[in-house]
């Protein structure tokens, strides 16, 4: 069925008896062209590409708990293509213009609210380094501006301009960032992987992979086996774990970062800002809860929740940019494992077993990246070679001293 | 989490800093054969468990030891904690 204002209207007057479920629930094939391990953004990404722009529709992405249920729900839902070095400006350039055409090519409602982001500049150094920035955006296609203090205080008069320690400066915006529904995003994707042919296996958790003679056949899951000509893992937090299976020692710690929001209020922050001092960003949602992050609890977690230490640091620094903030309560809050990468940046590339392929060390940028990395998995698993945008992320990069590392922090994984 | 200093008693993580595997006290020798691959795997590769972790927290906010945590990844139980110092020497290390 095609979404459409029509169809919303007709369903409306005939008491929406109409509606169907908006992907299949099969049951595995004995044997696919292409398995994807990970049914969340990335993976169903990667199979919506894979059907729709290389053909292939022999392919099944198979998810150990429910679709969107990880870290594609669980994210701060902001999109924007704001980075410095060669290796990832283009492809986050590529990702949001792929965000700009999401809605039409998915026929579905994501919400993509191209609301702007600044990042707020707190001192001469940091100014210095958000101009060079937005240049190098602007280099590489993307838009930039660069906003002194009163341009800010237009269109947030409320932050805190004269913070002692911290006064705001300017900031460096990109008009054409914003936000996006996050559960969207996943359900969209695998209503067209769906409608494309690809069998999206729900509750079927991996065991092990088969690997014979250097190349691997196929995985065993909780389903049984499941044999497959190429095998792509795009399970972000757990990707130590998965690989770990395979045999595989990676570049990645899986660290617990927290998000919150809070209760409902009335239309307040027009877009994303980012506190440049400390670490904060916060935009809200539509339903007007104020959805805010900061730092990870820095230490290797698998568990999904954080410790209160980092909840005040968070809602410190909500404080110092903007101090109304303290008056609004605090509705939820909870944490996603992130595949921390030792450069900070992602590795979408295949490994040493033929047929097995990686996509994951997306640190705590995955969400924008969601529909880039998808686009460039599925170019890599179809014709067994990089997407010009994503040739930098290469496993190896280590070994070769090609590190990607935005905030020269090096193999300090909680730092980046 | 409280982390049970050996010297200190219960201390709060927050006047800890996390450094990350405790694998990283056994150095390669770097006059080996194969030391760049060793070296390149001490730096980079982790093996990142859910479960049973040993890892090096530094006391920053307190008496600037080292020591080696041993917590599950999954529930953040923490079961034994250690100075560095003599983990370190019971691998062969001189100090």
């Amino acid at each position: 069925m095609r979404y459409s204002g029509f169809q919303v209207i007709k369903e409306a007057l005939t008491g929406h008896k109409g509606w169907k479920p908006a992907w299949r629930d099969p049951e595995p094939k004995p044997q696919y062209d292409i398995l994807i391990i990970g049914g969340g953004g990335h993976g169903l990404a990667t199979a919506h590409y894979l059907a729709k722009v290389y053909g292939h529709r022999n392919v099944a992405v198979i998810e150990k708990g429910w679709i969107g249920g990880g870290n594609v729900g669980r994210n701060t839902t902001i999109i924007r293509s704001n980075y410095l070095l060669d290796g990832n400006e283009p492809f986050y350039e590529f990702s949001l213009k792929l965000w700009e055409g999401l809605e039409q090519d998915l026929n579905y409602n994501a919400m993509v609210s191209q609301r702007g982001i600044i990042n707020l500049i707190h001192s001469d150094a940091q100014r210095d380094a958000f101009t060079r920035r937005g240049n190098a955006m602007i280099l590489n296609g993307a838009d930039a501006e660069l906003l002194d203090a009163d341009q800010v205080r237009r269109e947030y008069p409320f932050l805190n301009f004269n913070n002692a320690r911290f006064p705001i400066k300017g900031g460096l915006a990109q008009r054409r960032g914003g936000t996006v529904r996050h559960d969207a995003v996943a359900w969209g994707y695998a209503r067209s992987a769906d409608k494309n042919g690809v069998d999206i296996i729900q509750n079927c958790e991996v065991t092990g992979f088969r690997i014979e003679n250097g190349r691997c056949l196929g995985v065993e899951t909780s389903k049984g086996f499941i044999g497959a000509g190429k095998v792509g893992c795009a399970v972000a937090g757990n990707s130590g774990r998965l690989m770990g299976m395979a045999g595989m020692r990676l570049p990645i710690e899986s660290h617990v970062l927290q998000a919150f929001v809070s209760e409902g209020l009335k239309p307040l922050l027009p877009g994303v800002i980012t506190f440049g001092a400390g670490h904060f960003y916060v935009s809200q949602s539509d339903k007007g809860g104020l959805v805010f992050g900061g730092d990870l609890d820095g230490y290797n977690s698998y568990a999904q929740r954080g410790n209160l230490p980092v909840v005040e640091d968070v809602c410190e620094g909500g404080m110092a940019l903007m101090p109304m903030i303290g008056r609004a309560r605090l509705l939820r809050m909870w944490g996603g494992i992130m595949d921390m990468s030792m450069d900070g940046s992602p590795i979408i590339d295949r490994t040493h077993i033929d047929g097995l392929y990686f996509n994951g060390g997306w640190c705590y940028g995955g969400f924008k990246a969601t529909p880039a990395s998808g686009h460039c998995f599925a170019h890599l698993l179809a014709k067994d070679e990089p997407h010009p945008t994503a040739t930098a992320y290469r496993l190896d990069r280590f070994r070769a001293g090609r590190m990607i590392d935005e905030k020269g922090m090096g193999n300090q994984p909680n730092l980046h | 989490m409280i982390i049970q200093h050996p010297l200190l008693g219960p201390r709060d993580s927050s006047e800890f800093v996390y450094l990350g595997d405790a694998s990283l006290i056994d150095r390669p020798d770097w006059q080996a054969e194969n030391a760049a691959e060793a070296f390149h795997d001490y730096a980079y590769l982790r093996d990142n468990p859910a479960g049973e972790h040993r890892e090096l927290w530094f006391h920053e906010g307190g008496d600037r030891s080292w020591l080696v945590v041993t917590r599950n990844t999954v529930t953040h139980e923490i079961s034994r904690v250690e100075l560095a110092r003599d983990v370190a020497r019971t691998r062969g290390r001189s100090k």
